[in-house]
């Protein structure tokens, strides 16, 4: 068991803290699948070998943009081992995880979008044969005009990498105003503009890619896949390969880490299912890293242009950001990432007047996507940051000032997002407190310093990706007469914990332990339909269905228990295996009995738990849905740095950082992925770069990945992290199961501008730009020197052709959550009736 | 997953055997001693041989030995055995610290002293693999025809990234190569040439059997090394520094090599000269330094700015020199590495 000492400090904010009745729920404990993972037990989707199994290999795009005349298989099909070749027009169904950009298809078509856009696909006995066959596919390209920047895809409205989309290669553009600006910086005494850049990164999880696809007797597909979101996965197989979802069965493996990469819908899960069918045999793909890195669907590099009024005590005036976001060659989660680049900077510090603008535009770049924070670090740093030269200029402490301006449980901000639980504050005192921040600030000596940053996140997206008003979860149980408990869901186990957390709801209501119940997650034919593991959704929404199937299953029991032993339902108790009377000690029964005596009664014990989002009243202008959820989480971090003036050189010392996660359901879970996320944070903030090549333009068009391996591409190893240190805030929010929020992603937010205002602390040179490097402080200090603005960062924000914004006053102004100049749509059907599970 | 294409395996027990089928094979053979560099490459295609002789079972190539004339190195001696050795810690710093620094402490117990001597050059348009290398229609070091790091250049600019070697030169050391019977005895910094692509004068044939290392005699050294990560990376600029000092602390001879700064391990013997006859003071290696910087001419075909490496080789070279002397280091090991050497 983790020892006592080395899990995190849990400050509560509830002075009678409620829960020190729980058992299973707050202790912490071994993860229910610790034991398999670390002995080597899970079977992963390149572990998967099926009698007759054949090989899967692709020939991906040499080129970054190119139309494809044609393609000759023939020499690849005629080669010795090779079973069978296919290119786009075997599957040419488009599909995208976004119904507005159903931009893909599983082989180019007839276009490439960029380097390592899969072409063709050989099947073959061997992997090594698939291989050799690659080179005998005869393609012949048109070269096209290349894309390599935002900047220049406004530039170049032609050639288009999409038909589809605003105009150009401008993918989507959106502009809201919440009051007016304009009215915000007139009242205000400082009137604050700033530029920032944050750089495109991938997930870089251990595991690569890996899918084996199966035909199964009776003519339906057996898809086992390394995904985040098997349900979504489900629906495109169904679309591309023509078959209803009854016929697909898509069975999550265990994961080696997703971090939002294995989120879409994959071109080669589509692939190996096609070949499956075809062949009528299984066929396996394993990718290669550099593959991974072509999927990618990660960070977005943005471009922001903060301009931010503020009154002399620091209050907010208002808030004026554009970014310009760097899509790739595909839609991905493109436009919810682009809606995310603004939706979530009024939930963190009261902002009375709000404008938002972004664009994002195609490159010919691997698609970026999701991952960790989803379009959040990037707009997070830039207000963090700014927040800082804020305090600076202002001459107020940075923690004073976050801690005047920080926004109050349930507040309705600006943009009609509906907060919850709110525990900034709190993260924010604890965070200097542990940190000794009040001795350090201003006060190390050159060379030294400390940076404080804080952030916000939610607990699960509000809607669904695709509009539908049935539940986001669904939990099965089934109860067993010799007292095994089935939990039956679709959740998907990506090492985030979610078996762990469902079988710990369950084992407390029904007061038995996590090692009587068994977990069947992440299978489209075993488990009702969850929507996926991201936007941090599981714990909470997954976790209520499970309380919810708990309690129902409880109460078929306390019935039966009740009748038995003579007393009312309500007295009884589930702990320790048994149901009894805390009132009389004799009365009891163990929790097999009680099982045996409710299926007597009732028949075989099975219940049902679903989630419902609570449908959020307050935003009801178009694209107001991106940002709502549930209830949001908190966090703060404090880093200190060592920077060498004579090199740059830079050293994070140390990592303080607190998390408002309203309940731990298992700390040891929760400090895994707090630890997981800061690690995730420093190699953004130092050293992680999805970076491109072009080379010389007279000699050559190509614009290639600079480093797609795990050696090149840098990022922290374990022996290169810095201490750090946690301590959780807890406050059970009562949205959550037993009152927890999110813990996977927010405390990613804080880390990086915390490491640029450290710099800060430290030489006196603002980095506005990640990652933060040694080359780039050392110039800033030379701009210094020479009497300069002591800055690195970007200059320059390109002039874009906004739409009209889309006018919603605030909620103080009288809003009412719609947009005054909109044009009316059609009115929707009814919307379902807000089923929040109270406990 | 990326597959190594088919080759033969050989696994002679003796060298004279290994020299006799790697004379029958000619260029379709290499030679694999811990193959951490090999057989990663042969997966990206870089290199396609159709038969590896392994060294793993010539037990001689395994040993070292001490003697008063200095210490002999078998080729397939590991990073990891010279890493835990107290005799190449308390002596022969430079190696040590050179051999601690390789990669990670996995590749460090397969790694091979010989092996690390050989270590192709590198470069961020050579390093990848076959389908990557085909969209910039490759390079001229594999498959292809320009310099993508400089296309005017005539020859191929990949980069010495060896650790090991820069140290040894610096301690002077000598290696033993063997041609069937043949056996010839040079000086290690004369092994090697300015080119990414023959940067090496071994010929085809010639298995490096041994290196030899004089006696100390006073001589103190010490290696630095820049990368990104200090649990893992490749150098991409590093410093080895060699002195001997009279008991005054005055300098009788000096040598210092520059690493991962041009396609050999680079002699800077103007700057070692200048230390001669001086003790090493602040002032003594700030000249030493800026002299040895002059030399340092880096390209953009290794991680971090090019322009930055450069700046930062002074740094490196004071460093290295103040541990020569005795410096203690600890926090200077410990920004960049966040371990102590």
């Amino acid at each position: 068991m983790p020892r006592e000492k080395d899990l995190p400090k849990r400050a509560s904010r509830d002075p009678k803290r409620s829960g020190d009745d729980l058992r299973v729920i707050g202790a912490a404990r071994r993860r229910v699948d610790s034991r398999g993972k670390v002995t080597g037990q899970p079977i992963y989707a390149d572990d998967i070998s099926l009698p007759r199994m054949a090989h899967c290999k692709l020939l991906r795009s040499p080129h970054p943009h190119a139309r494809i005349r044609s393609i000759d298989t023939s020499r690849a099909s005629a080669h010795p081992g090779v079973y069978l070749v296919l290119t786009g027009k075997d599957m040419p169904i488009e599909y995208g995880i976004l119904p507005v950009s159903q931009d893909e298809t599983a082989l180019a078509t007839d276009h490439v979008r960029h380097v390592g856009d899969p072409v063709a696909a050989v099947i073959a006995r061997e992997e090594l044969t698939a291989f050799e066959a690659l080179d005998l596919i005869d393609v012949d390209y048109e070269v096209l005009a290349t894309i390599s920047s935002p900047e220049e895809a406004l530039a170049t409205p032609e050639p288009r990498l999409h038909t589809y989309g605003e105009e150009g290669n401008i993918h989507k553009r959106v502009s809201f105003e919440f009051g007016d600006v304009n009215v915000g910086f007139a009242e205000a005494d400082e009137v604050f503009e700033d530029l920032f850049f944050y750089q495109g990164s991938t997930h870089l999880a251990m595991e690569q890619h890996a899918s084996v696809a199966a035909k199964d007797r009776d003519g339906k597909l057996t898809l086992w896949t390394s995904t985040q979101v098997p349900h979504y996965l489900h629906r495109s197989l169904a679309k591309v390969l023509g078959m209803p979802t009854g016929h697909i069965r898509v069975i999550a493996t265990p994961c080696g880490g997703g971090f939002g990469g294995k989120s879409d819908p994959m071109n080669h899960e589509l692939i190996v299912s096609k070949a499956a069918l075809m062949l009528d045999r299984p066929v396996k793909i394993s990718l290669t890293r550099e593959e991974v890195f072509y999927c990618h669907r990660g960070r977005h590099p943005v471009l922001m242009k903060f301009k931010a009024g503020v009154k002399k005590d620091g209050t907010l005036t208002a808030l004026d950001l554009q970014t310009l976001v760097d899509g790739g060659g595909y839609g991905s989660f493109g436009v919810a990432s682009t809606f995310y680049t603004g939706a979530l900077q009024t939930t963190a510090y009261h902002l009375p007047r709000y404008k938002f603008r972004a664009c994002r535009t195609f490159t010919n770049k691997p698609p970026c996507g999701p991952k960790r924070g989803h379009g959040t670090p990037q707009p997070r740093f830039g207000q963090e940051v700014q927040m800082d030269k804020i305090a600076e200029r202002l001459n107020i402490d940075p923690a004073e000032l976050r801690l005047r301006t920080a926004v109050k449980p349930n507040e309705l901000t600006a943009n009609f997002l509906q907060l919850g639980t709110v525990g900034l504050s709190e993260c924010i005192e604890r965070v200097v407190a542990m940190s000794g921040w009040k001795d350090k600030f201003r006060k190390l000596p050159e060379g030294r310093g400390v940076g404080l940053a804080c952030s916000c996140y939610l607990t699960g997206a509000g809607l669904s990706i695709y509009w539908n008003q049935m539940p986001h979860s669904g939990i099965l149980l089934k109860l067993d007469r010799g007292g095994g408990v089935t939990l039956q869901a679709g959740t998907t186990e990506i090492g985030q914990g979610s078996d762990d957390v469902l079988s710990a709801i369950v084992a407390e209501i029904l007061g038995i332990n996590t090692a009587d119940i068994r977990v069947y997650s992440g299978d489209t034919d075993l488990g009702p339909v969850d929507l996926g593991s991201y936007s941090s959704r599981v714990t909470l929404m997954a976790g209520n269905a499970a309380v919810q199937a708990a309690e129902r299953a409880k109460a078929m029991l306390a019935e039966v228990v009740a009748e038995r032993l003579e007393v009312p339902p309500e007295y009884l108790v589930f702990a320790n295996n048994h149901v009894f009377d805390p009132g009389a000690a004799e009365k009891k029964l163990t929790f097999p009995e009680a099982i045996c005596l409710a299926e007597a009664k009732f028949g075989t014990i099975g219940t049902a738990g679903s989630y419902w989002p609570p449908k959020m009243p307050a935003a009801k202008y178009k694209g107001g849905g991106v940002g709502t959820s549930p209830t949001y989480t908190y966090s703060a971090a404090i880093v200190e740095v060592e920077v060498d003036p004579n090199t740059g050189w830079l050293r994070v010392v140390n990592v303080w950082n607190t998390h408002d996660l309203g309940r731990a359901l298992n700390p040891t879970l929760a400090l895994g992925q707090v630890e997981g996320s800061i690690y995730m944070g420093l190699g953004e903030a130092l050293m992680e770069e999805q970076d491109f090549r072009r080379l010389p333009k007279k000699l050559s068009h190509a614009l290639v990945h600079k480093a797609p391996s795990m050696l090149d591409y840098k990022s922290l190893t374990s022996l290169d992290m810095p201490p750090v240190y946690t301590e959780f805030v807890e406050g059970p929010d009562p949205r959550g199961p037993f009152g927890a929020k999110e813990v996977g992603q927010g405390p990613m937010l804080p880390i990086a501008p915390a490491v640029a205002n450290a710099v800060f602390d430290a030489v006196g040179v603002r980095i506005d730009e990640v990652p933060i490097t040694p080359e780039k402080i050392l110039k800033a200090l030379a701009e210094k020197k020479a009497g300069r603005a002591p800055r690195f960062g970007p200059k320059h924000f390109p002039q874009i052709q906004w739409p009209e914004p889309l006018r919603v006053p605030p909620p103080w102004e009288g809003g009412d959550g719609r947009a005054i100049n909109d044009t009316p749509k059609p009115p929707k059907p009814a919307a379902k009736v807000e089923k929040v599970l109270s406990r | 997953m990326m597959r190594l294409p088919m080759f033969d395996l050989r696994a002679p027990r003796t060298t004279d055997e290994a020299a006799r089928i790697l004379a029958g094979e000619g260029a379709n053979a290499m030679l694999l001693a811990g193959g951490t560099d090999l057989l990663p490459n042969m997966k990206r295609r870089q290199q396609v041989p159709r038969t590896l002789v392994s060294l793993r079972n010539i037990g001689t190539l395994k040993q070292s030995q001490f003697n008063p004339a200095g210490a002999r190195l078998g080729a397939c001696v590991t990073l990891t055995e010279i890493a835990e050795d107290p005799r190449f810690r308390n002596g022969y710093s430079a190696l040590w610290q050179a051999a601690a620094q390789v990669a990670t402490s996995h590749i460090r117990n397969m790694a091979t002293l010989g092996g690390n001597i050989c270590l192709d050059t590198r470069c961020s348009y050579y390093d990848q693999n076959y389908e990557w290398r085909k969209s910039i229609s490759f390079c001229m070091k594999k498959d292809g025809e320009v310099c993508w790091t400089a296309p005017g250049s005539e020859r191929c600019m990949a980069v010495s990234s060896t650790d090991t070697a820069p140290a040894l030169i610096a301690l002077g050391a000598r290696v033993l190569l063997r041609s069937g019977a043949e056996v010839r005895e040079v000086l290690l910094s004369d092994l090697y040439q300015n080119d990414g692509m023959n940067y090496m004068l071994r010929q085809p044939g010639e298995i490096v059997e041994e290196v030899r290392l004089p006696a100390l005699h006073g001589w103190k050294s010490a290696y630095w090394k820049l990368r990104r990560r200090g649990s893992f990376d490749f150098p991409v600029m590093s410093v080895a520094a060699a002195a001997r000092l009279s008991p005054a602390g005055v300098v009788e001879e000096a040598r210092i090599v520059l690493g991962a700064v041009a396609s050999r391990p680079l002699p800077a013997d103007e700057a070692a000269k200048s230390l001669v006859g001086r003790p090493l003071t602040e002032e003594t290696i700030a000249e030493a330094a800026a002299q040895a910087a002059r030399l340092a001419k880096p390209l953009d075909n290794t991680d971090f700015d090019m322009s930055w490496r450069k700046k930062v080789t002074t740094a490196f070279v004071t460093y290295a020199l103040r541990d020569l002397r005795g410096d203690d280091m600890t926090s200077v090991n410990l920004s960049l590495g966040r371990h102590i050497l």
